[in-house]
């Protein structure tokens, strides 16, 4: 298994298919609500009533206007808040009562692309890159061949000592995918992840996800970009409206269309 | 080939926390708190020993005084004394003082007419016992009062406890300093370590997303603290034994027999260099125990 998730990334484009392989329920929500805030500060449900399924090795794009909820469903599901209400089963296990202890173990099978990057700023791309395959204790020496190898997928094989701040947006935002993707997640959940670079950068890091998620990984990308939703064959798609799924029934709409 | 790794990994670890090169203000914390302890103990340890030693001396030393206002009994009463005092096997020596000795001690207070013989100044012995300990020194002074009433015998022990308290209260004065320099100490790492948490709040953000445990970012912060603590563990511990060395020979220059003894031994210069280990040691502990109770509030 460590194997599968670290190995190295030779045939990424080579056009290896795995999405239909596995298609076992990777994630469960069940009634699930999301109130910020206790007591008399506790504010209005930002999420509430999220009832629906993630099958392990599809593609998913999460849509919705602004405060609808995405950030806060994606954040539910890469265990950075715990719900207020509700049964959340990752993996098959129970993730809204899961030891503090058991957290590390479960968030390196998830990897995350977040809105904002959140590279570390003193870091070389480089760095940034094996930091999840260091925090997974990863030796020094295995760890070489891999980031190289995930420099040149995100085509910044020539920026490897470069720092964030001298990186362009779209550049900053394939070091964060590169860093989500290098250790192989099992899920990949990327949070508005082509809102800062042009539409053919767009479609070329959708594309890396595409590779990814024909390797077996779970893809689920929210995205205010309704152009995008058709690019990817057999992916679909989450509507969230003020923090509720727009279908009652939960189930998950193909194809994509452009909500009303 | 393993040290080339470890050495990379290191250096990986290294760069998360943004770490500048030089030295910073926990290296200079570190070497001045080190070294105020390091003077405190060598205090500490100085006096100790100067008040052991001050006890092995005194108990072992007594003057037995003859006090006649007739001289020929009074000399009579000293001769038998001093005999009784040479035949007992506890006694090394036992010397009596020298008529003049006496005289030239009480010309201070008498003047010329100390030189007095007439004058019922006491017959005096100084006695050292072979065995320094108290109840070799008891015994010897009742054996010695039950040959005449006259006979009256002062242990040097009692003139000096006043000394021996004080010493005893700087050691345990140096104690408490070295006690209160190591939870400073603490108290000061806890608070560089909350403040390198708030400061590297983003990143450890980041590790535990992309699945860090808690001890994987305290060991961040740990080797951290721990280098500062080393480079100014060194740079305070060093600087301290060598103005420990010079008072040391500024106090045997002296001369005194009193101040003679305020010396550190073998042992204590161990115990002094084995400080800015502890101080490593206590660092790092405080660092990991503040970082791992502060990410529990982390989810």
């Amino acid at each position: 298994m460590a194997k599968r998730r670290y190995g190295h990334w030779h045939g990424h484009q080579a056009g290896e298919s795995g999405r239909n392989h596995v298609m076992a329920n990777i994630v469960q929500f069940e009634n699930v609500g999301l109130r910020y805030g206790t007591g008399p500060d506790a504010g209005p449900e930002t999420l509430a009533d999220l009832s629906f399924t993630l099958r392990s090795g599809a593609f998913y794009f999460l849509t919705g206007a602004s405060g609808a909820g995405k950030t806060s469903l994606l954040k539910l599901l890469y265990l950075a808040q715990r719900p207020t209400r509700g049964v959340i089963r990752l993996f098959g296990e129970d993730a809204v009562v899961l030891s503090r202890d058991r957290l590390p173990g479960f968030r390196r099978r998830i990897g995350v692309v977040f809105q904002d990057f959140r590279l570390v700023p003193h870091l070389s791309t480089w760095d940034n890159i094996a930091l999840p395959l260091r925090v997974a204790g990863m030796p020094e020496v295995d760890i070489e061949q891999p980031v190289r190898e995930m420099l040149a997928w995100v085509g910044l094989g020539d920026r490897a000592d470069a720092r964030p701040a001298t990186l362009s947006g779209g550049e900053q935002q394939r070091v964060a995918i590169a860093r989500a993707v290098i250790a192989r997640p099992e899920i990949l959940v990327a949070d508005e992840p082509t809102g800062n670079v042009d539409p053919d950068m767009a479609e070329r890091l959708l594309h890396l996800f595409e590779s990814l998620n024909k390797l077996g990984t779970t893809v689920v990308v929210a995205t205010h970009d309704f152009h995008l939703l058709g690019r990817i064959p057999g992916a679909q798609m989450m509507r969230l409206d003020r923090g509720r799924l727009l279908d009652p029934t939960g189930s998950l709409r193909y194809p994509p269309t452009r909500p009303e | 080939m393993m040290s080339r790794a470890i050495k990379a990994r290191s250096s990986a670890e290294r760069r998360v926390l943004d770490e500048a090169g030089g030295l910073r203000a926990m290296t200079w914390v570190m070497a001045i708190m080190l070294f105020l302890t390091m003077l405190a103990a060598a205090l500490g340890l100085a006096t100790a020993g100067a008040a052991r030693l001050l006890d092995r001396q005194l108990v072992g030393r007594l003057t037995v005084q003859v006090v006649d206002g007739d001289p020929v009994r009074r000399d009579a009463v000293a001769a038998r004394v001093l005999a009784a005092l040479r035949a007992m096997p506890a006694v090394a020596t036992a010397t009596p003082v020298d008529r003049a000795e006496l005289t030239r001690l009480l010309q201070p207070w008498l003047g010329s007419d100390g030189a007095d013989p007439q004058l019922p100044v006491p017959a005096m012995i100084d006695v050292d016992l072979a065995d320094h300990d108290g109840a070799a020194a008891a015994r010897v002074a009742a054996t010695v009062r039950r040959l005449s009433p006259i006979v009256r015998v002062d242990r040097h022990e009692s003139w000096m406890s006043p000394v021996n308290d004080v010493m005893r209260s700087l050691t345990f004065l140096a104690l408490a300093l070295v006690l209160l320099m190591a939870s400073a100490t603490a108290a000061v790492v806890v608070l560089a370590a909350r403040a390198g948490l708030q400061t590297h709040h983003a990143t450890i953000a980041v590790m535990h997303m992309l699945g860090s445990t808690d001890l994987q970012v305290a060991r961040l912060f740990q080797r951290r603290i721990a280098l500062d603590a080393t480079i100014g563990g060194v740079g305070g511990g060093v600087t301290a034994l060598l103005v420990i060395a010079f008072i040391g020979i500024r106090l045997h220059g002296l001369g005194s027999e009193l101040l003679g003894g305020v010396t550190l031994g073998g042992v204590d210069w161990v115990v002094l260099a084995l400080l800015p280990v502890a101080f490593v040691v206590l660092a790092t502990l405080a660092a990991r125990v503040t970082i791992v109770r502060a990410l529990r509030h982390i989810l």
